[in-house]
Protein backbone atom coordinates (compact mmCIF):
# COMPACT_ATOMS: atom_id res chain seq x y z
CA UNK A 1 0.00 0.00 0.00
CA UNK A 2 3.05 2.08 1.13
CA UNK A 3 4.48 1.51 -2.32
CA UNK A 4 1.34 2.53 -4.29
CA UNK A 5 1.34 5.56 -2.39
CA UNK A 6 4.49 6.74 -3.28
CA UNK A 7 4.35 5.49 -6.61
CA UNK A 8 0.96 7.91 -7.06
CA UNK A 9 2.58 10.64 -5.70
CA UNK A 10 5.71 10.45 -6.66
CA UNK A 11 5.18 12.67 -10.33
CA UNK A 12 3.50 15.37 -7.66
CA UNK A 13 5.44 16.69 -6.50
CA UNK A 14 9.26 15.15 -6.21
CA UNK A 15 9.41 13.90 -9.46
CA UNK A 16 7.24 16.19 -11.09
CA UNK A 17 7.34 16.25 -15.20
CA UNK A 18 7.24 19.62 -15.29
CA UNK A 19 9.72 21.32 -12.79
CA UNK A 20 11.98 18.38 -11.71
CA UNK A 21 12.60 16.16 -14.57
CA UNK A 22 12.14 19.32 -17.07
CA UNK A 23 10.60 17.08 -19.87
CA UNK A 24 7.36 17.93 -22.08
CA UNK A 25 8.87 21.65 -22.31
CA UNK A 26 7.45 22.40 -25.64
CA UNK A 27 3.79 21.70 -24.92
CA UNK A 28 5.07 23.34 -21.53
CA UNK A 29 5.78 26.59 -23.01
CA UNK A 30 3.96 26.70 -25.98
CA UNK A 31 0.27 25.55 -24.60
CA UNK A 32 0.37 27.65 -21.28
CA UNK A 33 -1.27 30.80 -22.31
CA UNK A 34 -4.22 30.91 -20.30
CA UNK A 35 -5.26 28.19 -17.26
CA UNK A 36 -7.87 26.47 -19.29
CA UNK A 37 -5.53 26.06 -21.99
CA UNK A 38 -2.35 24.48 -19.84
CA UNK A 39 -5.32 22.19 -17.69
CA UNK A 40 -6.77 20.94 -20.83
CA UNK A 41 -3.53 20.35 -22.34
CA UNK A 42 -2.57 18.64 -19.09
CA UNK A 43 -5.66 16.50 -18.85
CA UNK A 44 -4.95 15.32 -22.86
CA UNK A 45 -1.46 14.11 -21.58
CA UNK A 46 -2.43 12.84 -18.59
CA UNK A 47 -5.80 10.43 -20.37
CA UNK A 48 -2.97 9.29 -22.50
CA UNK A 49 -0.06 8.70 -20.18
CA UNK A 50 -2.57 6.18 -17.91
CA UNK A 51 -4.17 4.66 -20.97
CA UNK A 52 -0.33 3.53 -22.80
CA UNK A 53 1.44 3.47 -19.76
CA UNK A 54 -1.21 0.44 -18.49
CA UNK A 55 -1.23 -1.15 -22.01
CA UNK A 56 2.59 -1.00 -22.17
CA UNK A 57 2.62 -3.03 -19.01
CA UNK A 58 0.50 -5.50 -20.20
CA UNK A 59 2.11 -6.28 -23.78
CA UNK A 60 5.85 -6.23 -21.71
CA UNK A 61 6.24 -9.42 -22.39
CA UNK A 62 5.20 -9.70 -25.54
CA UNK A 63 7.39 -6.86 -26.92
CA UNK A 64 10.59 -7.91 -28.14
CA UNK A 65 13.43 -5.81 -26.96
CA UNK A 66 15.01 -4.26 -29.97
CA UNK A 67 11.65 -3.21 -31.35
CA UNK A 68 10.50 -1.35 -28.33
CA UNK A 69 10.37 2.07 -28.75
CA UNK A 70 8.44 1.82 -32.33
CA UNK A 71 6.01 -0.56 -30.42
CA UNK A 72 5.68 1.94 -27.87
CA UNK A 73 4.74 4.93 -30.20
CA UNK A 74 2.63 2.59 -31.89
CA UNK A 75 0.76 2.40 -28.54
CA UNK A 76 0.76 5.64 -27.30
CA UNK A 77 0.15 7.36 -31.24
CA UNK A 78 -3.27 5.30 -31.12
CA UNK A 79 -4.80 6.85 -28.08
CA UNK A 80 -3.38 10.42 -29.02
CA UNK A 81 -5.76 9.90 -31.65
CA UNK A 82 -8.56 8.77 -29.62
CA UNK A 83 -8.03 12.42 -27.60
CA UNK A 84 -7.72 14.11 -30.95
CA UNK A 85 -11.06 13.02 -32.17
CA UNK A 86 -12.66 12.97 -29.28
CA UNK A 87 -11.34 16.57 -28.38
CA UNK A 88 -12.43 17.61 -32.26
CA UNK A 89 -16.00 16.27 -31.38
CA UNK A 90 -16.79 17.41 -27.92
CA UNK A 91 -14.43 20.38 -27.42
CA UNK A 92 -14.32 22.11 -30.48
CA UNK A 93 -12.82 25.48 -29.23
CA UNK A 94 -9.79 24.36 -26.66
CA UNK A 95 -9.09 21.43 -29.93
CA UNK A 96 -8.45 24.86 -32.13
CA UNK A 97 -6.91 26.89 -29.35
CA UNK A 98 -4.33 23.97 -28.75
CA UNK A 99 -4.68 22.60 -32.61
CA UNK A 100 -0.74 21.09 -33.32
CA UNK A 101 0.41 20.36 -29.84
CA UNK A 102 -2.73 17.34 -29.47
CA UNK A 103 -0.88 15.10 -31.90
CA UNK A 104 2.36 16.23 -31.00
CA UNK A 105 1.31 14.26 -27.22
CA UNK A 106 2.55 11.33 -29.28
CA UNK A 107 6.82 12.77 -29.13
CA UNK A 108 6.43 14.30 -26.05
CA UNK A 109 9.00 12.74 -23.83
CA UNK A 110 7.02 12.43 -20.40
CA UNK A 111 4.93 9.54 -22.55
CA UNK A 112 7.68 7.49 -23.75
CA UNK A 113 9.79 8.22 -20.81
CA UNK A 114 7.69 6.83 -18.55
CA UNK A 115 6.85 3.69 -20.66
CA UNK A 116 10.63 3.02 -21.18
CA UNK A 117 11.63 3.71 -17.46
CA UNK A 118 8.62 2.33 -15.80
CA UNK A 119 5.74 0.59 -17.41
CA UNK A 120 8.02 -1.67 -19.29
CA UNK A 121 9.33 -2.73 -15.97
CA UNK A 122 7.03 -2.83 -13.28
CA UNK A 123 3.02 -4.63 -12.60
CA UNK A 124 0.09 -3.56 -14.46
CA UNK A 125 -1.66 -1.80 -11.24
CA UNK A 126 1.37 -0.02 -10.45
CA UNK A 127 1.85 1.60 -13.94
CA UNK A 128 -1.43 2.60 -13.96
CA UNK A 129 -0.73 4.50 -10.90
CA UNK A 130 2.55 6.30 -11.95
CA UNK A 131 0.24 7.34 -14.72
CA UNK A 132 -1.75 8.93 -12.75
CA UNK A 133 0.70 10.85 -10.52
CA UNK A 134 2.68 11.84 -13.51
CA UNK A 135 0.20 12.71 -15.08
CA UNK A 136 -1.58 14.56 -12.55
CA UNK A 137 2.07 16.37 -11.98
CA UNK A 138 1.89 17.58 -15.07
CA UNK A 139 -1.54 18.81 -15.11
CA UNK A 140 -0.96 20.66 -11.76
CA UNK A 141 2.23 22.30 -13.31
CA UNK A 142 0.88 23.62 -16.88
CA UNK A 143 -2.54 24.78 -14.93
CA UNK A 144 -0.55 26.73 -12.46
CA UNK A 145 2.25 28.22 -15.04
CA UNK A 146 -1.19 29.27 -16.82
CA UNK A 147 -2.90 30.42 -14.34
CA UNK A 148 0.23 32.65 -12.88
CA UNK A 149 1.08 33.79 -16.91
CA UNK A 150 -2.84 34.36 -17.39
CA UNK A 151 -2.86 36.91 -14.11
CA UNK A 152 0.06 38.65 -15.21
CA UNK A 153 -0.42 38.54 -18.32
CA UNK A 154 -4.18 39.87 -18.77
CA UNK A 155 -5.06 40.27 -15.28
CA UNK A 156 -7.78 37.41 -15.57
CA UNK A 157 -7.48 33.94 -14.12
CA UNK A 158 -9.58 31.30 -15.73
CA UNK A 159 -11.05 34.04 -17.66
CA UNK A 160 -12.16 35.43 -14.59
CA UNK A 161 -10.91 39.31 -14.15
CA UNK A 162 -9.27 39.98 -11.52
CA UNK A 163 -7.33 43.14 -12.19
CA UNK A 164 -8.72 46.06 -13.49
CA UNK A 165 -9.42 45.82 -17.62
CA UNK A 166 -6.92 48.65 -18.77
CA UNK A 167 -3.94 46.14 -17.23
CA UNK A 168 -2.00 43.58 -19.01
CA UNK A 169 1.91 43.03 -19.15
CA UNK A 170 1.32 41.22 -22.44
CA UNK A 171 5.00 39.79 -22.65
CA UNK A 172 3.55 36.94 -20.06
CA UNK A 173 1.23 35.64 -22.41
CA UNK A 174 4.22 36.08 -25.21
CA UNK A 175 6.98 33.46 -25.38
CA UNK A 176 9.47 35.03 -23.50
CA UNK A 177 7.15 35.14 -20.30
CA UNK A 178 6.51 31.76 -20.69
CA UNK A 179 10.37 30.81 -19.90
CA UNK A 180 10.36 33.51 -17.15
CA UNK A 181 7.28 32.11 -15.30
CA UNK A 182 8.74 28.70 -16.05
CA UNK A 183 12.51 29.83 -14.65
CA UNK A 184 10.50 31.48 -11.11
CA UNK A 185 8.35 28.63 -10.92
CA UNK A 186 11.51 25.92 -10.96
CA UNK A 187 13.14 27.93 -8.77
CA UNK A 188 10.35 27.83 -6.36
CA UNK A 189 10.02 24.32 -6.77
CA UNK A 190 13.46 23.70 -6.11
CA UNK A 191 13.50 25.48 -2.69
CA UNK A 192 10.56 23.51 -1.64
CA UNK A 193 11.33 20.27 -1.99
CA UNK A 194 15.23 20.86 -0.97
CA UNK A 195 13.39 22.33 2.57
CA UNK B 1 49.04 34.98 -14.02
CA UNK B 2 51.21 32.37 -12.07
CA UNK B 3 52.66 34.84 -9.87
CA UNK B 4 50.33 37.17 -7.96
CA UNK B 5 52.73 40.10 -6.38
CA UNK B 6 51.75 40.85 -3.23
CA UNK B 7 53.74 43.83 -1.64
CA UNK B 8 53.73 43.84 1.95
CA UNK B 9 50.95 47.41 3.24
CA UNK B 10 51.23 50.00 3.80
CA UNK B 11 49.18 49.93 0.00
CA UNK B 12 47.99 53.53 -1.63
CA UNK B 13 43.94 53.83 -2.27
CA UNK B 14 43.51 55.38 -5.29
CA UNK B 15 40.04 56.41 -4.39
CA UNK B 16 37.65 54.57 -6.88
CA UNK B 17 34.97 52.58 -5.90
CA UNK B 18 31.96 51.23 -7.15
CA UNK B 19 30.28 54.65 -5.36
CA UNK B 20 32.12 57.01 -7.07
CA UNK B 21 31.62 55.80 -10.63
CA UNK B 22 28.05 55.67 -10.32
CA UNK B 23 27.87 58.70 -8.72
CA UNK B 24 29.84 60.26 -11.73
CA UNK B 25 27.64 58.74 -14.31
CA UNK B 26 24.68 60.33 -12.35
CA UNK B 27 26.59 63.22 -12.44
CA UNK B 28 26.94 63.40 -15.82
CA UNK B 29 23.20 62.36 -16.33
CA UNK B 30 22.45 65.94 -14.61
CA UNK B 31 22.58 68.04 -18.01
CA UNK B 32 20.39 65.58 -20.13
CA UNK B 33 17.82 65.52 -16.79
CA UNK B 34 17.44 69.32 -16.98
CA UNK B 35 16.76 69.86 -19.99
CA UNK B 36 14.03 67.07 -19.66
CA UNK B 37 12.78 69.13 -16.81
CA UNK B 38 12.58 71.86 -19.31
CA UNK B 39 10.90 70.20 -21.86
CA UNK B 40 8.59 68.40 -20.21
CA UNK B 41 7.86 69.61 -16.76
CA UNK B 42 6.08 67.68 -13.67
CA UNK B 43 5.61 64.97 -16.12
CA UNK B 44 9.71 64.29 -15.84
CA UNK B 45 9.91 64.88 -11.76
CA UNK B 46 6.99 62.64 -10.92
CA UNK B 47 8.48 59.73 -13.04
CA UNK B 48 11.92 60.40 -12.15
CA UNK B 49 11.11 60.12 -8.55
CA UNK B 50 8.70 56.86 -8.89
CA UNK B 51 11.32 55.08 -11.12
CA UNK B 52 14.24 56.05 -8.65
CA UNK B 53 12.27 55.34 -5.57
CA UNK B 54 10.67 52.02 -6.88
CA UNK B 55 14.10 50.56 -7.94
CA UNK B 56 15.37 51.47 -4.40
CA UNK B 57 12.92 50.16 -2.81
CA UNK B 58 12.52 47.13 -4.52
CA UNK B 59 16.55 46.42 -4.26
CA UNK B 60 16.13 46.85 -0.38
CA UNK B 61 13.16 44.20 0.03
CA UNK B 62 15.04 41.84 -1.68
CA UNK B 63 17.89 42.48 -0.04
CA UNK B 64 16.43 42.29 3.28
CA UNK B 65 13.60 39.99 3.12
CA UNK B 66 14.32 37.70 0.83
CA UNK B 67 18.24 37.22 0.06
CA UNK B 68 18.81 38.25 3.97
CA UNK B 69 21.51 39.97 3.26
CA UNK B 70 23.46 43.65 3.95
CA UNK B 71 21.64 45.83 1.97
CA UNK B 72 23.76 46.92 -0.89
CA UNK B 73 21.99 50.70 -1.49
CA UNK B 74 25.10 52.50 -0.94
CA UNK B 75 26.65 51.85 -3.69
CA UNK B 76 24.08 53.41 -5.72
CA UNK B 77 23.71 51.66 -8.55
CA UNK B 78 19.81 51.10 -7.85
CA UNK B 79 19.45 54.78 -7.65
CA UNK B 80 21.28 55.08 -11.17
CA UNK B 81 18.90 52.01 -12.75
CA UNK B 82 16.08 53.56 -11.51
CA UNK B 83 17.36 57.20 -13.31
CA UNK B 84 17.96 55.31 -16.55
CA UNK B 85 15.17 53.46 -16.69
CA UNK B 86 12.90 57.15 -16.06
CA UNK B 87 15.08 58.33 -18.49
CA UNK B 88 13.70 55.35 -21.39
CA UNK B 89 10.26 55.94 -21.10
CA UNK B 90 7.72 58.51 -22.00
CA UNK B 91 7.68 61.53 -19.28
CA UNK B 92 3.79 60.34 -19.24
CA UNK B 93 3.61 57.11 -18.58
CA UNK B 94 0.81 56.01 -16.02
CA UNK B 95 3.11 55.24 -12.27
CA UNK B 96 2.23 51.89 -12.22
CA UNK B 97 3.60 50.87 -15.31
CA UNK B 98 6.35 52.39 -14.00
CA UNK B 99 6.75 50.56 -10.68
CA UNK B 100 6.08 47.44 -12.95
CA UNK B 101 9.14 48.27 -14.64
CA UNK B 102 11.17 48.90 -11.47
CA UNK B 103 10.44 45.52 -9.98
CA UNK B 104 10.92 43.69 -13.38
CA UNK B 105 14.25 45.43 -13.95
CA UNK B 106 15.57 45.07 -10.06
CA UNK B 107 13.87 42.17 -9.62
CA UNK B 108 14.67 39.90 -12.53
CA UNK B 109 17.23 41.84 -14.33
CA UNK B 110 19.54 42.25 -11.69
CA UNK B 111 18.42 40.15 -8.35
CA UNK B 112 17.65 36.99 -9.80
CA UNK B 113 21.33 37.07 -11.41
CA UNK B 114 22.72 37.99 -7.72
CA UNK B 115 23.11 41.33 -7.78
CA UNK B 116 25.57 44.08 -9.11
CA UNK B 117 28.40 42.70 -10.69
CA UNK B 118 26.43 39.39 -11.98
CA UNK B 119 24.08 40.66 -14.10
CA UNK B 120 24.02 39.49 -17.91
CA UNK B 121 21.29 42.13 -19.12
CA UNK B 122 21.59 46.17 -18.55
CA UNK B 123 18.82 46.07 -15.76
CA UNK B 124 17.15 49.23 -16.96
CA UNK B 125 17.00 48.03 -20.11
CA UNK B 126 15.60 44.65 -19.18
CA UNK B 127 13.02 46.99 -17.42
CA UNK B 128 12.13 49.10 -20.50
CA UNK B 129 12.07 46.05 -22.52
CA UNK B 130 9.84 44.26 -20.41
CA UNK B 131 7.45 47.75 -20.75
CA UNK B 132 7.51 48.31 -24.41
CA UNK B 133 6.42 44.43 -24.91
CA UNK B 134 4.11 44.52 -22.23
CA UNK B 135 2.52 47.72 -22.64
CA UNK B 136 2.95 48.75 -26.28
CA UNK B 137 0.36 51.59 -26.29
CA UNK B 138 1.19 53.33 -23.02
CA UNK B 139 5.31 53.34 -24.24
CA UNK B 140 5.14 54.75 -27.51
CA UNK B 141 2.45 57.73 -26.76
CA UNK B 142 5.28 60.38 -27.02
CA UNK B 143 4.43 63.76 -25.41
CA UNK B 144 6.43 66.39 -27.59
CA UNK B 145 8.71 68.46 -25.92
CA UNK B 146 8.84 71.73 -25.12
CA UNK B 147 12.53 72.20 -26.83
CA UNK B 148 14.90 74.40 -24.74
CA UNK B 149 15.31 76.99 -27.15
CA UNK B 150 11.55 77.93 -27.17
CA UNK B 151 11.57 77.37 -23.38
CA UNK B 152 14.30 80.10 -22.89
CA UNK B 153 12.75 82.47 -25.68
CA UNK B 154 9.43 82.47 -24.19
CA UNK B 155 7.49 80.82 -26.89
CA UNK B 156 4.40 78.85 -26.01
CA UNK B 157 4.07 75.02 -27.26
CA UNK B 158 0.91 73.44 -26.86
CA UNK B 159 -0.06 71.43 -24.19
CA UNK B 160 -0.52 67.44 -24.52
CA UNK B 161 1.09 67.70 -28.26
CA UNK B 162 1.95 64.17 -28.38
CA UNK B 163 2.62 62.17 -31.89
CA UNK B 164 4.84 60.04 -33.80
CA UNK B 165 8.80 60.78 -33.09
CA UNK B 166 10.90 61.66 -35.90
CA UNK B 167 12.16 57.78 -36.16
CA UNK B 168 8.96 56.90 -37.21
CA UNK B 169 8.91 58.70 -40.18
CA UNK B 170 13.08 57.91 -40.76
CA UNK B 171 11.92 53.92 -40.86
CA UNK B 172 9.17 55.00 -43.89
CA UNK B 173 11.64 56.94 -45.81
CA UNK B 174 14.08 54.00 -46.88
CA UNK B 175 12.78 52.64 -50.46
CA UNK B 176 10.40 55.02 -50.90
CA UNK B 177 9.30 55.96 -54.32
CA UNK B 178 9.12 59.52 -55.14
CA UNK B 179 5.64 59.71 -55.21
CA UNK B 180 2.97 61.76 -52.79
CA UNK B 181 3.31 59.28 -49.76
CA UNK B 182 7.28 60.52 -50.15
CA UNK B 183 6.73 64.30 -50.35
CA UNK B 184 4.80 63.62 -47.32
CA UNK B 185 6.87 61.32 -45.09
CA UNK B 186 9.66 63.76 -45.81
CA UNK B 187 7.89 67.02 -44.79
CA UNK B 188 6.46 65.47 -41.75
CA UNK B 189 10.31 64.53 -40.86
CA UNK B 190 10.92 67.60 -41.47
CA UNK B 191 8.47 69.24 -38.72
CA UNK B 192 11.65 68.15 -36.35
CA UNK B 193 14.26 70.29 -37.53
CA UNK B 194 17.80 69.41 -37.20
CA UNK B 195 18.57 71.84 -33.90
CA UNK B 196 15.25 71.06 -32.35
CA UNK B 197 16.69 67.36 -32.27
CA UNK B 198 20.21 68.54 -31.03
CA UNK B 199 18.22 70.52 -28.57
CA UNK B 200 15.54 68.43 -27.64
CA UNK B 201 12.61 69.42 -28.84
CA UNK B 202 10.63 66.73 -30.46
CA UNK B 203 9.10 63.77 -29.15
CA UNK B 204 10.40 61.12 -27.59
CA UNK B 205 11.72 59.14 -24.09
CA UNK B 206 12.14 61.53 -20.79
CA UNK B 207 15.99 61.50 -21.34
CA UNK B 208 16.94 60.85 -24.96
CA UNK B 209 15.92 63.85 -26.12
CA UNK B 210 18.37 66.25 -26.16
CA UNK B 211 21.24 65.10 -28.05
CA UNK B 212 23.67 67.91 -26.93
CA UNK B 213 23.69 67.67 -22.89
CA UNK B 214 23.75 63.55 -23.22
CA UNK B 215 27.53 64.10 -25.37
CA UNK B 216 28.54 66.51 -22.91
CA UNK B 217 27.58 64.24 -20.17
CA UNK B 218 29.27 61.63 -22.04
CA UNK B 219 32.47 63.58 -22.81
CA UNK B 220 32.36 64.46 -18.90
CA UNK B 221 32.20 60.54 -18.61
CA UNK B 222 34.82 60.01 -20.60
CA UNK B 223 37.31 62.59 -19.28
CA UNK B 224 36.52 61.32 -15.96
CA UNK B 225 37.61 58.10 -17.01
CA UNK B 226 34.48 56.31 -15.84
CA UNK B 227 34.33 55.17 -19.17
CA UNK B 228 36.27 54.31 -22.36
CA UNK B 229 35.72 56.04 -25.97
CA UNK B 230 35.49 52.56 -27.20
CA UNK B 231 32.00 51.87 -26.94
CA UNK B 232 30.41 55.19 -27.51
CA UNK B 233 32.34 55.98 -30.85
CA UNK B 234 32.14 52.62 -31.88
CA UNK B 235 28.24 53.02 -31.91
CA UNK B 236 28.27 56.18 -33.26
CA UNK B 237 30.28 55.48 -36.15
CA UNK B 238 29.12 52.37 -37.17
CA UNK B 239 25.32 54.27 -37.18
CA UNK B 240 26.64 57.41 -39.30
CA UNK B 241 28.01 55.12 -41.77
CA UNK B 242 25.13 52.43 -42.20
CA UNK B 243 22.81 55.27 -42.70
CA UNK B 244 25.31 57.40 -45.00
CA UNK B 245 25.47 53.84 -47.10
CA UNK B 246 21.73 53.85 -47.05
CA UNK B 247 21.67 57.42 -48.77
CA UNK B 248 24.53 56.32 -51.24
CA UNK B 249 22.74 53.53 -52.48
CA UNK B 250 20.09 55.67 -53.47
CA UNK B 251 17.21 54.56 -51.13
CA UNK B 252 16.71 57.63 -49.72
CA UNK B 253 13.24 59.76 -51.55
CA UNK B 254 13.50 63.23 -53.25
CA UNK B 255 13.92 65.86 -50.71
CA UNK B 256 16.01 64.80 -48.21
CA UNK B 257 20.00 64.25 -48.67
CA UNK B 258 22.53 62.04 -47.23
CA UNK B 259 23.84 64.22 -44.93
CA UNK B 260 20.46 65.13 -43.52
CA UNK B 261 19.56 61.12 -43.29
CA UNK B 262 22.60 60.16 -41.11
CA UNK B 263 21.98 63.62 -39.08
CA UNK B 264 18.43 62.55 -37.71
CA UNK B 265 19.76 58.77 -37.30
CA UNK B 266 22.47 60.05 -34.71
CA UNK B 267 20.22 62.92 -33.24
CA UNK B 268 16.86 61.01 -32.54
CA UNK B 269 16.25 58.10 -30.60
CA UNK B 270 18.39 56.70 -27.93
CA UNK B 271 21.45 56.24 -29.83
CA UNK B 272 23.58 59.24 -27.93
CA UNK B 273 21.90 57.84 -24.54
CA UNK B 274 22.09 53.86 -25.47
CA UNK B 275 26.27 54.53 -26.55
CA UNK B 276 26.88 56.71 -23.87
CA UNK B 277 25.34 55.31 -20.31
CA UNK B 278 23.32 52.31 -21.22
CA UNK B 279 26.12 50.06 -23.30
CA UNK B 280 29.13 51.03 -21.06
CA UNK B 281 27.69 49.58 -18.54
CA UNK B 282 30.40 47.83 -16.65
CA UNK B 283 29.09 44.73 -15.96
CA UNK B 284 27.37 44.22 -19.04
CA UNK B 285 29.85 45.34 -21.47
CA UNK B 286 33.28 43.71 -22.78
CA UNK B 287 36.62 44.39 -20.55
CA UNK B 288 38.93 44.43 -24.14
CA UNK B 289 39.87 47.34 -26.34
CA UNK B 290 39.17 45.12 -28.94
CA UNK B 291 35.64 43.65 -27.38
CA UNK B 292 34.41 46.99 -26.77
CA UNK B 293 35.29 47.94 -30.53
CA UNK B 294 33.14 44.58 -31.43
CA UNK B 295 31.00 45.61 -29.25
CA UNK B 296 29.68 49.08 -30.14
CA UNK B 297 30.05 48.14 -34.07
CA UNK B 298 27.46 45.33 -33.33
CA UNK B 299 24.79 47.67 -31.32
CA UNK B 300 25.18 50.23 -34.20
CA UNK B 301 24.37 47.30 -37.01
CA UNK B 302 21.66 46.01 -34.97
CA UNK B 303 20.28 49.32 -34.53
CA UNK B 304 19.98 50.38 -37.93
CA UNK B 305 18.76 46.73 -39.19
CA UNK B 306 15.91 47.41 -36.68
CA UNK B 307 15.52 50.61 -37.51
CA UNK B 308 15.43 50.36 -41.22
CA UNK B 309 13.92 46.79 -41.75
CA UNK B 310 12.40 45.72 -38.07
CA UNK B 311 8.76 46.39 -36.96
CA UNK B 312 9.93 48.60 -34.07
CA UNK B 313 11.04 52.40 -34.98
CA UNK B 314 13.67 52.35 -32.42
CA UNK B 315 15.37 49.42 -31.48
CA UNK B 316 18.62 50.54 -29.19
CA UNK B 317 17.31 49.06 -26.03
CA UNK B 318 16.92 45.26 -27.83
CA UNK B 319 20.65 46.22 -29.67
CA UNK B 320 21.96 47.10 -26.27
CA UNK B 321 20.48 43.77 -24.98
CA UNK B 322 21.10 41.25 -27.74
CA UNK B 323 25.04 42.48 -27.45
CA UNK B 324 24.99 41.95 -23.87
CA UNK B 325 24.72 38.51 -24.29
CA UNK B 326 27.90 38.15 -26.75
CA UNK B 327 29.88 39.69 -23.59
CA UNK B 328 31.05 36.56 -22.39
CA UNK B 329 32.22 35.71 -25.51
CA UNK B 330 34.10 38.92 -26.20
CA UNK B 331 35.43 38.24 -23.24
CA UNK B 332 37.62 35.78 -24.63
CA UNK B 333 39.76 38.34 -26.21
CA UNK B 334 42.45 39.29 -23.95
CA UNK B 335 45.73 40.88 -23.82
CA UNK B 336 48.67 38.11 -24.31
CA UNK B 337 50.47 38.08 -20.97
CA UNK B 338 53.54 39.31 -20.81
CA UNK B 339 56.18 36.65 -22.43
CA UNK B 340 53.08 34.56 -23.81
CA UNK B 341 53.68 33.36 -27.43
CA UNK B 342 51.88 33.88 -29.99
CA UNK B 343 50.04 30.21 -30.77
CA UNK B 344 51.06 28.79 -34.06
Amino acid sequence: MNNNLKTLTNGILRENPTFALVLGMCPTLATTTSAINGMSMGLATLFVLVCSNVVISLLKNLIPDKVRIPAFIVVIATFVTLVQLLMQAYLPGIYDVLGLFIPLIVVNCIVLGRAEAFAAKNSVGLSALDGIGMGLGFTLSLTVLGAIRELIGTGACFGLHIFPDNYGALVFVLAPGAFIALAYLMAIMNKVVKK
Amino acid sequence: MEKLIVAPAPHAHSGDSVRRNMLLVIAALIPAYAVSIVAFGWGALITMAISVAACVGCEWLITKYLLKQKPTLCDCSAVLTGMLLAFNVPSNLDWWILVLGAVFAIGVGKMTFGGLGQNPFNPALVGRVFLLISFPAQMTTWPKAQGFASAIMGQQVTDANSGATPLYYLKHLVGLDNGPEAVKTVADLKMTSLSDAFLGAMGGSLGEVCALALILGGLFLICTRVITWHIPVSIIATVALFAACTGWAGALPEGIDTCHYVAYELLTGGVMLGAFFMATDYVTSPMSACGKLIFGIGIGLIVMVIRTWGNYPEGMSFAILMMNAVVPLLNKIRPRHFGEKKKA
